[in-house]
């Protein structure tokens, strides 16, 4: 079996990167790149309650999923989806483990119920009343490709549309010095199992033991090799050129992910 | 979906160390749930802790790994040959062809925890030998499992909440069916740690006494920690009528709330008609259910409407975690192996710790053994963030 998938829309932020088309212009050379820290949008779809409690890995992983399937003129309630991030929030997580190292050990409950690496895709759910199932992983500095494969099996083998998140966000200090993310950076794209009417490309995913590429630019080959979600952008890329070709992106140490791109004229 | 094969299968959690005394805990409904001593914790409640996690020694060349997460799973994978089962599937599908699928919902996030007692007191730094991507990351354990047992395939670590270790039978079925791997070595490992405990109990989550699913007077969960691994592959013709299958996985989300069960348990009840849906069976087909039942009020009461709903008050149904305690991350998988243990040997493992069935739950719950041919078997898991997923299992023949 092939995997063998159409994107049909795209999210992108990041730093100095506000949307796909601004990130497609700067790709494709268009546009220079100027690196600025990342502006997260508010997640207005949330109820108030809700959207007082979400951190920056939840607005981010909204942000471009929401994108993605405005672009792809999907319905969010419809699509199952994969979340795929390198770590959890580490705001959080920094939080959690100041109070723990602390005589009184006091937790808030609502940091602990967000401090769950799914929290990006619960939170998805409950703003777009989406009951379909949400695959949430980690595979460190692999996550991108870890996911793009989980939601390349899925259309292949159960034939239905998939909205990929790929997320990742700063760790403050002093978790910074041992996991240094500098900025969040997020991107989502819908897949397809056919090509539909706003298919950008067709993609043929399969391991290789090849390199990964690079960005020839430098701040851009900088942003792709210091966060894990980056390492797509090779792909996005391509897709940003509108042209045929092949790319390969960084997934473990024994192997990489190859991906055919044929845009869709 | 094409059933797959539950090659070698092993667990370890508060009642054993392997399958055998797993199996000898459940028959004799006895619960590893002790008073809470775990480390400088100060919480009145009962955890299910492994023994011989901290001494535990992991392999030289991966001692980077070294967590207490990454050391029970270590434990859990010299139990019931499975290292030697792993290796005979390397030889004959490929290192390269078998994939490794570990859910997990803290990892080894304890590491960090003790690393911020020990920040340097001016600089603030942490401890220079604290490594945070190979013991806290939630990929650490599957990169520990998949070098530890030598193996190259697709690699990525579930992390849904206390749905993570089931949701990776859903993975390793894409994955296999897609023609991307073989065979997969799934499972999931949570180990004790201060995160969890001191965060349900801030949520009043967490019960005093030992945790009983079910019970009229039940008031939260026993947190426990467990490692439980399964080798999946494709079913071939010649497996005997004795060999566990994996015969369906329904995945669904709540879309209610982050921490708190859809009050009548729609997305539980989604999840569990997906996966007879992917089984191509009708709820009359399964002989027993092994419920999430975390001893929760509001888990265990949306649970039993959701069973209910779809399968009346008939079938049999428990929660082993007044016997192993709430093993979060690992509850899937632990399940599972309880699941298939149960289908092996013809036995229903009644639910420990619970007195008085609460009347108005009208799942029909079990507080004794039972013992009779199991064909089908369901075990649910569901999560924070409104996460479910279902299993089922069941003989080949």
């Amino acid at each position: 079996m092939k995997l063998r998938g159409h994107i049909g829309g795209i999210g992108v932020l990041g730093p100095g990167l506000h949307n796909w088309p601004q990130a497609a212009a700067i790709l494709s050379g268009k546009q220079s790149y100027a690196a600025e820290p990342t502006v997260l949008p508010i997640p207005s779809m949330l109820p108030p309650a809700e959207r007082r409690r979400t951190g920056r890995v939840v607005k981010l992983a909204l942000g471009v999923a929401l994108e993605a399937a405005a672009r792809a003129d999907a319905d969010p309630a419809q699509m199952p989806s994969v979340f795929s991030s390198s770590g959890g929030d580490g705001h959080i997580c920094h939080e959690i483990c100041q109070a723990l190292a602390l005589s009184t050990r006091e937790v808030s409950p609502t940091r602990f119920a967000n401090s769950v690496h799914n929290v990006a895709a619960g939170y998805w759910s409950i703003a777009t009343g989406s009951m379909a199932e949400s695959n949430v992983l980690c595979a460190f500095d692999a996550s991108f490709v870890a996911g793009l494969l989980d939601a390349m099996t899925q259309i292949a083998v159960d034939r239905q549309a998939v909205l990929l998140v790929a997320y990742d966000t700063e760790y403050p200090p002093p978790l910074h010095a041992k996991r240094p993310i500098p900025d969040a950076l997020g991107i989502a794209m819908v897949l397809t199992p056919e090509r539909t009417a706003t298919s950008i490309a067709c993609i043929d995913v399969a391991l290789t033991e090849e390199c990964a590429d690079r960005m020839s630019d430098p701040p851009l080959e900088a942003l792709r090799s210091a966060i894990p979600a980056a390492r797509a952008l090779p792909l996005l890329r391509l897709l940003a050129c509108g042209a045929a070709g092949r790319v390969v992106l960084d997934y473990l140490d024994v192997s990489r992910a190859a991906v055919q791109v044929q845009p869709c004229g | 979906m094409q059933p797959l094969l539950l090659a070698q299968f092993t667990a370890t959690s508060c009642i054993g160390l392997g399958v055998a005394p797993t199996l000898a805990s459940l028959a004799g409904l006895r619960s590893g749930l002790t008073r809470c001593d775990f480390e400088t914790v100060k919480i009145d409640t009962h955890i299910g802790e492994v023994p011989g996690v901290d001494a535990q020694r992991l392999p030289a060349e991966l001692r980077r790994f070294d967590c207490r997460n990454n050391r029970l799973a270590e434990l859990a994978l010299r139990q019931d040959g499975f290292l030697d089962a792993l290796d005979a599937a390397a030889a004959r599908w490929g290192r390269r062809r078998i994939g490794v699928f570990i859910g997990t919902s803290t990892a080894g996030i304890m590491q960090t925890e003790l690393a911020y007692r020990a920040r340097d007191p001016v600089s603030g730094a942490l401890p220079a030998d604290f490594e945070y991507g190979t013991t806290h990351n939630s990929f650490s354990v599957a990169d520990f499992v998949r070098r530890r047992c030598g193996l190259e395939g697709p690699a990525v670590a579930a992390s849904s909440a206390c749905a993570s270790s089931a949701k990776v039978f859903g993975t390793a079925r894409r994955m296999i069916e897609a023609g991307l791997i073989d065979a997969a070595l799934v499972g999931g490992t949570d180990s004790l740690c201060l995160t969890t405990l001191y965060g349900f109990h801030s949520l009043q989550l967490s019960s005093p006494a030992p945790c009983r699913p079910f019970d009229v007077a039940r008031d939260g969960i026993s947190i426990g920690e467990a490692a439980a691994f399964a080798l999946l592959e494709r079913a071939s013709a010649e497996i005997s009528g004795d060999s566990i299958l994996l015969y369906g996985v329904g995945e669904s989300s709540d879309a209610y709330h982050m921490s708190a069960p859809h009050p009548e348990g729609l997305g539980a009840k989604r999840a569990m008609q997906a996966a007879l849906e992917q089984a191509a069976l009708e709820p009359g087909d399964i002989d027993y259910i092994n419920l999430h039942g975390t001893g929760t009020p509001s888990n265990d009461r949306s649970e039993s409407q959701a069973v209910t709903s779809i399968f009346g008050p008939t079938t049999p149904c428990s929660s082993t975690k007044g016997a192993t305690g709430h093993t979060l991350g690992a509850a899937g998988a632990l399940e599972a192996v309880i699941s298939a243990l149960a289908i092996r040997h013809g036995m229903m493992p009644g639910g420990v710790q619970t007195i008085r069935i609460d009347p108005t739950l009208t799942a029909h719950y079990i507080k004794e053994n039972r013992h009779a041919p199991l064909r089908r078997v369901l075990s649910n898991s569901f999560g924070f963030g409104g996460t479910n997923c279902s299993l089922i299992f069941g003989r080949a023949g």
